[in-house]
């Protein structure tokens, strides 16, 4: 069973002095599923993503990527060996163009040897146009990406994370700020991601995870509460205790 | 939008290097030989300044400790004039030496009796040793304020040793290269002088064009990336670590390549090279000229410490409060510094500000760069 998933979480704790901010975590990702993981603030939805990519090292548990264990790798090894992360706020080098940022996110090599010996591949270029399509972003190649707007950032990030070519993406909070409009595009780009890719998207938007139509785990206080689709976890009594029924904030 | 994406005429580029050129070749002539003597000097620090803008202006990284790859590099050119110019003296080895009772050449002076050897010391050693505390402060993610901390420490760390170590390297007096020879000539004499100032002009623009090749490109992206946002490029799976490393050590090979032609040029090398004040002044300079622009780098070496010589022939004792002044206004006016400004909207917001420009009623590169809009 435990071969077949792609990541496997292993009663993760997190302590930070005494505070758990995840507690016994166990979740399972199975190749090219779409994953929703939703929950109320301090929940440690982020803190599982610091998890899985290194930036915080479990103080008990284990995190299983393709087989291996991910617990004490520095963040850009695991990335090079297939986690991508897109952050919650649009983290993009704003000093460089849009065509600059995708270029770094496609180089591979990724070592300065490289980068400075030889020129962008050709196939890597056309990457590149590919990704400022499906992104809309095709008109703006040379611009700073700095003077983008907000929603136009969040996708360019996301095309970074795609043009990584990550066998998991880690998208958290895709559409904070964007338009509905914008909200529904992102939505059918993560899923049409999907089945290639394996995605998990972090978000506190309903209406947004609704529409990814995938399995949701729902946290809290670090720990997993509940799984399962929209309509079952909808259902869940403790669910809606803890985080639907309360108003939004 | 800004001078540097206007597209200069090739031919116009032609003639400035040409110009240029020409009066590098006639500055000899043309400038008494203590003026053309400082203009060397000054030149050559510009080299140093041109890695603290690669370290500082395109990755972010604040050393204060630059004097130390600049002070060794002028150590190791001054060691090899001593040796060679050392013959009629007793023992066969420098002068100094006799003072403190050493009869026999330490052992680290013996591969300094070689010019190829010293040759590429001069650059190599200033890089290997800031590539190795470059290595072990960024391992330790040591940044910020923190990083230009510990560069500064291990720099007073250089001096002391260096200051103390009379028997060694004369300690506290440092080395005289002036009354050395090099290939049957007096290095202080005219006509070395004015070899080594074309020596350093052309080191200069060699420099500038090495510069300019590691920030294009991906490479250069990437150092940007790190100043910026350096988590970011580590989860896109970049090591920080290798890249800064390499920037730093690049940046510590300029400064000993600058240390040295400085050290043949004002006749001596010794610890005061290595003094904090002396570190910061390096990155005043490129504050001052522009951070990230390189050619800010050169002109801000060159003016200011041209202005500091003119200031200080006139009025003695008054540098100290026109640099600080100079800084303060840098800081508060004119971050980019003075290139900065000028290739931003810079001038065209001071001439709006007198009435001479209309005001931009949008995003300024909607209104002069119209393709924007489209």
């Amino acid at each position: 069973m435990k071969t077949k998933n792609l990541l496997n979480l292993i009663d993760i704790t997190v302590s930070f002095e005494g505070f758990l901010a995840l507690n016994k975590l166990n979740l399972n990702l199975k190749k090219g599923e779409l994953r929703a993981v939703i929950g109320p603030n301090g929940a440690g939805k982020t803190t599982f993503l610091d998890v899985i990519t290194g930036k915080v090292r479990p103080t008990k548990g284990e995190v299983i990527f393709k087989g291996k264990s991910l617990v004490g790798s520095k963040e850009h090894k695991i990335a090079r060996l297939g986690v991508g992360r897109k952050f919650q706020s649009p983290r993009i080098f704003e000093n460089l163009t849009v065509k600059e940022n995708l270029e770094i996110s496609v180089t591979t090599p990724k070592s300065p040897l490289n980068l400075i010996q030889k020129s962008i591949k050709d196939e890597q270029l056309n990457e590149i146009e590919r990704l400022m399509k499906i992104v809309n972003l095709a008109q703006k190649v040379d611009s700073k990406a700095g003077s983008l707007s907000h929603g136009q950032k969040q996708w360019l990030e996301i095309a970074m994370l795609v043009g990584q070519k990550p066998d998991l993406m880690l998208v958290d909070e895709p559409v904070a700020g964007l338009t509905d409009e914008e909200t529904d595009l992102t939505a059918d780009l993560l899923k049409s991601l999907s089945g290639e890719n394996t995605v998990v998207v972090i978000d506190h938007d309903m209406e947004f995870i609704r529409r990814l139509d995938s399995n949701v785990s729902v946290l809290n206080q670090g720990t997993v509460l509940c799984e399962g689709t929209m309509e079952t976890i909808q259902k869940d009594q403790k669910v809606i205790e803890v985080y639907l029924g309360r108003p939004e904030d | 939008m800004s001078l540097s994406k206007i597209k200069f005429d090739k031919k116009i580029v032609l003639s400035f290097w040409i110009i240029l050129i020409a009066l590098i070749i006639a500055a000899p002539t043309l400038l008494p030989v203590f003026r053309l003597n400082l203009l060397g000097r000054y030149l050559s620090l510009s080299i140093v300044a041109l890695g603290v803008d690669l370290i500082w202006g395109y990755t972010g990284l604040l050393s204060l400790g630059q004097g130390i790859f600049f002070a060794l590099g002028g150590y190791c050119a001054a060691m090899y004039l001593q040796i060679t110019s050392s013959s009629e003296f007793p023992n066969n080895i420098p002068e100094f030496f006799a003072l403190y009772g050493v009869e026999k050449l330490p052992f680290f002076w013996e591969p300094f009796k070689s010019p190829v050897f010293t040759f590429f010391a001069i650059w190599i050693i200033p890089a290997l040793v800031a590539g190795l505390i470059g290595f072990l402060v960024f391992r330790n993610r040591i940044k910020g304020v923190y990083f230009s901390i510990l560069t500064q420490a291990s720099l007073l760390v250089f001096f002391n040793f260096f200051n103390g170590q009379q028997k060694l390297i004369n300690g506290t007096n440092g080395l005289k290269t002036d009354v050395t020879q090099l290939f049957g000539q007096m290095v202080g004499s005219e006509s070395m002088q004015r070899i080594f100032f074309w020596i350093t002009a052309t080191l200069v623009i060699a420099a500038w064009f090495f510069a300019k090749w590691v920030v294009k490109g991906r490479f250069g992206n990437i150092l940007i990336g790190i100043r910026d946002d350096e988590p970011r490029v580590r989860f896109t799976g970049y090591n920080p670590v290798i890249f800064k490393t390499i920037i730093f050590s690049i940046a510590g090979g300029l400064a000993g390549i600058s240390g040295a032609l400085y050290t043949v040029q004002s006749g001596i090398v010794s610890p005061q090279f290595m003094t904090v004040p002396f570190s910061i002044e390096m990155v005043i300079w490129v504050a001052v000229g522009g951070r990230g622009t390189l050619l800010g780098a050169i002109l801000g070496a060159v003016f200011i410490n041209y202005a500091k010589s003119l200031v200080s022939e006139a009025l003695p004792a008054s540098w100290m409060f026109i640099q600080g002044g100079l800084f303060i206004l840098v800081v508060t006016a004119l971050p980019e510094g003075v290139l900065g400004w000028i290739q931003g909207d810079g001038p065209r917001n001071l001439l709006q500000r007198f009435g001479l420009k209309r005001k931009i009623e949008t995003y300024p590169s909607l209104e002069i760069n119209n393709k924007e809009q489209k």
